[in-house]
């Protein structure tokens, strides 16, 4: 917001032109988090993952590149991008190539609406949330592009597994998502990050803001509706224990079995991206967003500046800590079958997060 | 109108991440459902019991440690016994404790290998780095013994290579104080684990009559109920000297003889090796180990078939002597070999995921099946 | 529990003439058999309630090399004598054990499968096929099953086999 209206007002001092102000102000504020944001986060991320799971499993992970091996992503994607371009001969040469660039512009478009902090939103579009499911969904048609053209068996079976996964968990999701639009009246994120303003007693896990009686009648309904939401958004980004669509020991690595060198890194970049987005919609969704659980030191001492920053700091260390949990989880539990998947799914996760949704409608109508 | 539908013909292997090895499935799927598994071995044919037959007695013993190379001692001593009871030859009472002491730390070590790849089968990969975390401790105390980590020519025809190290009988009992919290420790993290039950439990159900006409030992047949381990119901060495128990599948989280019991049984097992251990340290007699090793091997005209209790079911040696000093034929009776015959049995109306979970719980390895 | 004597008189009372000798040896004692008739005897021996051998431990083929052996141009070939295959079995009620010996003619070696006696046989017999060339009459599935499915050298274990100079046009001695 502040960013936008700073480089619209720069570049119009400049041309003159409310219409080139307004277009580089939207291409540079929406470059901004994949640049500051995706890239970075996405070589932390697969740095951080090889440390956790190496120290929950008595080792020490890489070593050597820096210390404590934390440049060792960026040399894994310098490998990556001086290695050979494979496309088989039996692969459908245009979809094969379109697919991993489909399946990281979905989890990019995500970043988008996600309200980093109060100064700074990609896109502070009303419809936030409902755009961020439209976006995530989009991840599917780059999966299955991938696993059909690749023309390999294994391939095939992982992005069909995935299809079905992700568009069934998609319905719990909406359900939750549902449950917070009726409370909250809402689907802008920013508004409802607002809405969390205070301390943390006021977020939504905690039944919203305000003193009522429904505030407190929210409250076990909401902690089952993130608890409902944070499994299916686990299942949407196929991580352990729903990474079936890429189980290793099964389909060697599902629909990407086929991809090597940057289209690969893609896919990978991809899903550490979406890691992060995930674990920010739950944590914007039910736990304030990028609000401070004690108040700003900022409005302590009277620092005003320091209030988006701090905002920021703590959108990242919520989203971070979710990033962390799906680690500490990929690396204790093993992994479900496909119909035990869809049994969860459909059996347990969609009527609970359907009987929250009636209990909580009565709730508000009350 | 009906859908058209085909059956699809997935090739599991050679090259994949869970055939454990150069194993080639043929599946075939209706869906995901499997009607039908064709394993094909053979890759790893490195003819064995030809090689045999153009080699003296004692150069066989390296050649056998290649076969379940997880289980090397194991293979040696199956072998040793064989070639004894050709000869007709006693063995001092030290080598056999040590031989005893040796058997059951290599089958730890060959258990923890198939309950942590196991573990990774299913998906977790922590239980599989905690396996080989233990499974070095126990490589080591082979080190000290021997030299060699894998491939040990340590069990000779009539003693041992080597006597023991003189730390090897503290560290050994070190390993033992270390070893047996490690397991309680799997177990909370993998044997009880909600989803791996979910996965292994009722998968893969083998009842007890198809096991034995299947030819089906170790703890396979072991977790389909039946009390049967060679170490005390055929017995060999020195292992009627030692108190323990031959744990069995009780079907406790689902039917007798699914996954979850052939895993399990090999985690007992475990326990029990360990009892096998400390009894063996504390009766460890004196003596010399290659007093009683013959200078020249030369078995009378006859054939033999002597079985071990593998980490992986009975090995057998079927030896045949013509009177020279090499063998005129050696079968090998692979545990593994037998074993893998019944995947197809095991697969059927499954899904392909539980093929890798029932594979993982058959617990072959290709050295052995291909020999 | 049953010595091998007694199960021997028994086999010869139900099968007089398939069933040949006792043949004692320094270590085991094994118990000749009619090659065509073993699948029958399998089956009494699996089914006879005094002893119930529901277990086969192994199943080995022999190559027995008594024939003529003529060595040419530093080639062995054996002509005449016999192919052999031992049966352990084993009973897990009574603990008692028996070995069966079958001699097939190295010409025409035929034998009966029992394959469907005992399960586990398949894939030992496919390995006495592949490597000796054995045939089991009325197997299941014979195919080779170490060896390549389109080897077509002959049969590694036997005596005489010698390795052929190509195969797919890679050079096979090394």
């Amino acid at each position: 917001m502040i960013i936008y209206d700073f480089l619209y007002n720069l570049v119009f001092s400049i041309t003159q032109s409310a219409v080139a102000g307004d277009i580089t102000a939207m291409v540079i504020s929406a470059l901004l988090p994949l640049f500051i944001l995706v890239l970075p986060f996405a070589l932390l991320a697969v740095w951080l993952e090889r440390k956790v799971s190496a120290h929950m499993q008595d080792r020490l992970g890489p070593m050597r590149t820096g210390s404590h091996g934390w440049l060792q992503t960026v040399a894994d994607v310098i490998k990556l991008l001086q290695k050979e371009d494979i496309v088989a001969a039996a692969n459908d040469r245009t979809l094969f190539n379109i697919a991993p660039i489909l399946v990281f512009a979905g989890s990019y478009l995500v970043f988008a609406a996600l309200p980093f902090s109060s100064a700074y939103i990609g896109s502070n579009i009303d419809l936030g949330l409902i755009f961020i499911i439209a976006a995530s969904g989009f991840v599917v048609a780059g999966i299955l592009m991938a696993g059909w053209s690749s023309n390999n068996k294994y391939s095939l079976l992982g992005a069909m597994r995935s299809a079905a996964q992700i568009i069934s968990y998609e319905i719990p999701t909406i359900l939750v998502i549902l449950t917070i639009i009726m409370i909250t009246g809402t689907t802008n994120l920013r508004t409802l990050s607002e809405m969390q303003t205070g301390y943390f007693w006021n977020w939504m896990i905690f039944g919203g803001a305000g003193f009522s009686l429904s505030k407190f009648l929210f409250i076990p309904f909401m902690l089952i509706g993130f608890v409902t939401l944070f499994i299916s958004t686990l299942a949407e980004v196929n991580r352990t224990p729903f990474d079936i669509p890429e189980a290793e020991s099964e389909l060697v690595s599902g629909y990407h079995t086929e991809y090597s060198g940057m289209k690969f890194a893609m896919f990978f970049m991809a899903e550490y991206a979406n890691m992060f987005a995930v674990s920010a919609i739950v944590s914007a969704i039910f736990l304030g967003g990028y609000q401070s659980p004690f108040g700003y030191l900022g409005n302590t001492f009277g620092l005003h500046w320091l209030i988006p920053i701090e905002q920021f700091l703590w959108f990242a260390s919520k989203g971070v800590f979710f990033v962390l949990v799906q680690m500490w989880l990929r690396w204790t539990l093993p992994r479900l079958r496909v119909d035990q998947l869809m049994a969860l799914c459909w059996k347990y996760l969609i009527p609970i997060a359907f009987v929250n949704l009636i209990i909580i409608g009565l709730i508000t109508v009350l | 109108m009906a859908l058209k539908t085909e059956q699809m013909i997935l090739n599991m292997g050679p090259q994949h991440p869970s055939t454990h090895g150069v194993l080639r499935l043929e599946i075939v799927l209706e869906g995901e459902i499997i009607q039908k598994v064709t394993p094909h071995i053979g890759y790893l044919h490195r003819c064995f019991e030809k090689h045999c037959e153009a080699m003296t007695y004692p150069q066989v013993i390296p050649y056998t440690d290649r076969m379940d190379y997880l289980a090397a001692m194991g293979n040696e001593f199956g072998y040793v016994i064989a070639v004894e009871k050709l000869l007709g030859i006693q063995v001092p009472e030290r080598v056999e404790y040590i031989r005893v002491i040796m058997g059951e730390l290599q089958r730890i070590a060959s258990h923890l290998v198939a309950i942590g790849t196991y573990g990774n089968d299913i998906g977790a990969m922590t239980p599989f780095l905690f396996a080989f975390r233990d499974r070095e401790v126990v490589l080591n105390l082979f080190e000290i013994t021997c030299g060699a980590r894998m491939l040990y020519n340590y069990i000779w025809v009539g003693g041992l290579s080597h006597d023991l190290h003189p730390d090897f009988v503290r560290l050994t009992r070190e390993f033992i104080t270390y070893f047996r919290p490690k397991i309680i420790e799997m177990n909370e993290l993998l044997s009880t684990n909600k989803i791996f039950i979910e996965r292994t439990a009722n998968v893969g159900v083998l009842p007890l009559e198809t096991a034995i006409n299947y030819g089906i030992t170790g703890p396979m047949l072991r977790g389909s109920g039946f009390k049967w381990d060679l170490r005390k119901d055929d017995t060999y060495s020195v292992y009627n000297k030692f108190d323990f128990d031959i744990p069995i599948g009780e079907g406790k989280v689902g039917t007798v003889g699914d996954c979850w019991d052939r895993y399990f049984v090999k985690i007992l097992e475990m326990g029990e090796s360990l009892k096998i251990i400390e009894q063996a340290l504390d009766q460890l007699p004196e003596g010399d180990v290659t007093s009683a090793i013959p200078k020249r091997i030369k078995p009378p005209i006859g054939s033999v078939y002597a079985r071990v209790e593998n980490p992986k079911g009975e090995l057998g040696y079927f030896i045949i002597s013509n009177g020279t000093t090499s063998p005129f034929r050696v079968k090998v009776r692979g545990p593994s070999f037998v074993n893998l015959g019944i995947m197809d049995v095991l697969c059927k109306n499954h899904m392909v995921a539980d093929v890798i979970a029932i594979l993982g719980s058959v617990d072959i390895v290709l050295g052995e099946v291909d020999r | 529990m049953k010595t091998e004597e007694e199960i021997f008189n028994l086999l010869k009372e139900n099968f007089n003439d398939d069933i040949m000798e006792l043949v004692k040896q320094p270590v085991d004692h094994y118990i000749l058999c009619n090659p065509l008739k073993i699948n029958e005897i399998s089956l009494f021996l699996l089914s006879n309630e005094e002893l119930l051998f529901d277990s086969l431990m192994n199943l080995s083929g022999v190559d027995d090399a008594n024939g003529t052996s003529t060595i040419k141009e530093g080639i062995t070939t054996i002509e005449g004598g016999t192919l052999s295959v031992y049966y352990h079995l084993e009973s897990t009620k009574f603990r008692h054990k028996i070995i069966l010996r079958i001699s097939t003619p190295r010409e025409k070696p035929e034998a009966a499968s029992v394959a469907l006696v005992w399960r586990s046989a398949d894939w030992h017999e496919r390995e006495a096929f592949d490597l000796l060339g054995i045939i089991f009459l009325n197997h299941p599935d014979l195919r080779r099953i170490l060896m390549p499915y389109d080897w077509d050298a002959g049969y590694p274990l036997r005596k005489d086999y010698a390795n052929p100079e190509f195969y797919h046009g890679m050079k096979v001695p090394y």
